[in-house]
């Protein structure tokens, strides 16, 4: 028969300050794996919802990213005319020839300079990418110098208003709107007109990459073929989402540094747990030898105390999901290790994330409640009674 | 009995419990080492008395630009301007793909970036050797040692950035604490191999005639290249290497948090052990009152106990993280900036104390009240 796990909520009430004490160096092992992981989460998302299935990316044969791309624009129209591209509302098809740069912008809060990622397009760039939409202003007219700069650079970076004038290239460029582009990749960049922004930077006559939307996700497949097997071309196509999920591999100097601290946090707050419950089970000898008299057996004792060991350290969890919460969507910035420019993203704590700091919790409490559970369900009854 | 006897046989008397307490704190410890460290490393260590004469110019915008190799001559005119050395990060693969395998490369003028970067430590010979053969190039000791390389070993790269596959013969083999792993090779081998290429190099290694000419040559640097097409970005060669680490994110929010997690897990960690054993000890101190200790007395007592346990976890843990970066450093993993962490003295230190003061409060609340505890409910205590 089993013990009640009543039994179990009762002791750790009964001891309130241990159970507090204990709980809450889990919570804080918790807090960490939590914020870290949530970090992850935010960032893999800016990454995997930048992708749209439907356009393709061409670069140089050989390139890996648009910043070490460029090709010569005599190519662009061959391009252009390729079969399967979807036809934009002029009735051309829809392609962008763009220009990427890197840029360097101080962050507002005075904590030193930020490399970010500036995107000259064609007008079909904006029609290409319609899950990005404008919240504020309008869209740049082609021919001016004119920019519009996503949400969180509005928010992270001086004269990015409406109205200002950011300077970068060869002078000032006024900002007409804000984009959201829903935690993407291109919520980190800056938007301006193909043309200005190749003459700024003296790159005229060369893109570092184009955009072509293909008419639907199935011919996309067929566009990527047509691009990278032209032999007039010497270009390479691949879709955006495959792009983009490459990239995601910049969170793994966070991700590495992260587990690194939790593990050893966790293993702290196991050793912690562990004396906690081996006390638990000191106070209670005669308890336990009581319990074995009126007749639970040895595995019922062992399962009660590692059950109460696991309870200790969901309290912990709890505990350290709530002291997070104020912390999700928070946004941050880490490095794009393709582009060199920040990228921005929020914490999301996850059903995901939440559901993994939990069992991580309960591998703490198991490796904690373990042996303590076993000292007590192996003790000899004669003499736990006359303890 | 003497007082420190006292303390030091009450510390092992539960031994397992002392151990665990001892383990958990050194886990924290070892993590508060490993920040304090980094902290130590990137913000407030100076670096070597070399690297304070030694400037790096880039271009404004990003380092993924070139500059002009003219401005090389130009900024050797300015005063206090010692050596120039362009640099141009090569970027290529070595073998295979695998992230192991990888190190950095430049491409360099050899002659004059041995005057720059003096704390290489070269063989006269072997230096000269180098700067004769055009093909020539010049590693790492530890690099040397991790793929077996001597001189005169014939070492092909392959371009990423550049599309040539550089076929290079070592000629020379450097010593340098801590050692930075890293491959030189002659940029006229580069420039002759990519057409576009030359005239053009990624930044520019400078050195100053003493520390004090750091901040105004590099504003001089930057003033006279600020109207041109190309602008330039002049910092110190530590603030240089700082700059990728601060792209990662708020690294010093981040270190902060950690240290004040951990800090809090300690207490934590030690007010619970003292608060069981001083519980179990209820009737005991009953008895020590009776036979004549006073309430300071015992106070002491037991926050020297708790002041021995968190030390010892202390040493525990900032030696477990001695041995562990020790091992870092040798990893073919560790790139960049890693290379330089050591735990300090200082530091193990600071951490010992940290942890002794901690151990402290966390006893005092506990230990004050079982030194207030009336005598005669003290002895009727049942465990």
């Amino acid at each position: 028969m089993a013990i009640p796990i009543r039994y179990n909520i009762r002791n750790l009430k009964l001891r309130k300050g241990l159970t507090i004490m204990t709980a809450l160096g889990i919570a804080l092992t918790v807090t960490t794996a939590i914020f870290i992981m949530a970090l992850l989460a935010g960032l893999k998302r800016a990454f995997v919802t930048s992708g749209d299935p439907q356009n393709v990316l061409v670069l140089r044969k050989g390139s890996e990213a648009e910043l070490t791309g460029g090709f010569d624009a005599t190519a662009f129209p061959v391009l252009k005319n390729l079969p399967g591209i979807a036809k934009d509302s002029h009735g051309e098809p829809m392609a962008s020839g763009e220009w990427v740069v890197v840029i360097v912008l101080p962050r507002k809060d005075g904590t030193g300079e930020v490399n970010v990622t500036v995107r000259g397009m064609m007008p079909d760039g904006l029609e290409l990418r319609p899950r990005v939409k404008l919240v504020e202003g309008r869209w740049f007219t082609p021919g001016q110098r004119e920019v519009v700069v996503s949400q969180s650079i509005h928010n992270r970076f001086s004269h990015a208003n409406v109205g200002d004038a950011m300077a970068f290239g060869k002078g000032p460029w006024q900002v007409v709107g804000v984009f959201d582009a829903g935690g993407s990749a291109y919520d980190s960049e800056i938007w301006g007109d193909v043309n200005q922004m190749a003459a700024d930077f003296d790159r005229q006559g060369g893109f570092s990459s184009a955009y072509l939307r293909a008419a639907d996700p199935v011919s996309a497949d067929a566009l990527v073929h047509r691009v990278s097997e032209d032999q007039r071309l010497k270009l390479e196509g691949l879709l955006e989402t495959e792009y983009y999920a490459k990239q995601t591999a910049s969170g793994t100097p966070i991700r590495i540094i992260g587990w690194i601290v939790a593990v050893i946090m966790a293993i702290g707050s196991s050793f912690a747990a562990m004396n906690t419950m081996y006390a638990a089970v000191a106070y209670r000898g005669r308890e336990i030898a009581t319990l074995r008299v009126i007749g639970f057996t040895k595995p019922s004792i062992l399962t009660s105390f590692v059950l109460e060991s696991l309870l200790l350290s969901l309290l912990g969890a709890l505990v350290g999901i709530v002291l997070m919460l104020p912390f999700n969507g928070m946004t941050t910035g880490t490095s794009n290790q393709v582009t060199f420019s920040e990228i921005v993203f929020s914490l999301r704590m996850t059903p995901a994330v939440v559901g993994t700091a939990i069992g991580f919790a309960l591998i703490m409490g198991l490796l904690g409640g373990m042996a303590p559970a076993w000292h007590a369900a192996g003790r000899d009854i004669i003499a736990a009674l006359r303890d | 009995m003497t007082k420190i006897g006292f303390v030091v046989k009450n510390t092992f008397r539960n031994q397992r419990r002392s151990m665990l307490t001892v383990l958990s704190i050194a886990f924290s410890l070892l993590l508060l080492t490993l920040m304090m460290t980094i902290w130590r490393t990137f913000y407030i260590d100076q670096g070597a008395p070399d690297s304070a004469k030694r400037l790096m110019t880039r271009h404004r915008v990003s380092l993924t630009f070139f500059l002009p190799g003219y401005y090389r001559e130009k900024i050797r005119g300015l005063p206090g301007v010692v050596n120039v050395a362009p640099m141009t990060w090569f970027g290529g693969r070595y073998k295979d793909d695998k992230p192991e395998n990888f190190f950095a490369q430049f491409a360099t003028d050899p002659e004059e970036y041995l005057k720059v970067a003096a704390d290489k430590d070269v063989p006269r010979d072997q230096a000269e050797a180098w700067i004769r053969d055009r093909s020539g190039a010049m590693v790492d000791v530890e690099l040397a040692k991790r793929y077996g390389w001597k001189i005169g070993d014939h070492v092909t790269l392959q371009g990423t950035i550049f599309p040539v596959n550089p076929e290079l013969t070592i000629r020379a083999i450097y010593t340098m604490t801590p050692a930075n792993k890293t491959f030189y090779f002659h940029s006229k081998y580069l420039e002759e191999a990519v057409s576009w290429y030359k005239g053009q190099t990624g930044f520019f290694f400078t050195r100053v005639a003493s520390s004090e000419d750091i901040a105004p040559t590099a504003r001089a640097i930057d003033d006279m290249f600020r109207n041109s097409p190309q602008p330039t970005k002049t910092e110190s060669e530590k603030a240089f290497l700082l700059s990728f680490i601060a792209m990662l994110g708020n690294v010093k929010a981040f270190i902060l948090s950690i240290c004040a997690a951990v800090v809090f897990a300690i207490l934590l960690v030690a007010a619970n052990t003292m608060a069981m054993s001083i519980r179990e000890r209820t009737r005991e101190v009953a008895m020590l009152r009776t036979l004549g200790f006073t309430r300071g007395r015992i106070l002491s007592l037991f926050v020297g106990e708790a002041v021995a346990l968190s030390v010892a976890g202390g040493l525990l843990g900032v030696l477990i993280a001695a041995g562990l970066l020790e091992v870092v450093a040798h990893s073919p993993f560790a790139t960049g900036i890693l290379f330089g962490l050591r735990v300090s003295v200082a530091t193990m230190g600071a951490a010992v104390i940290i942890a002794a003061f901690v151990g402290l409060i966390s006893a005092y609340f506990p230990a004050y009240n079982a030194s207030r505890v009336n005598i005669v409910e003290g002895l009727r205590h049942i465990g």
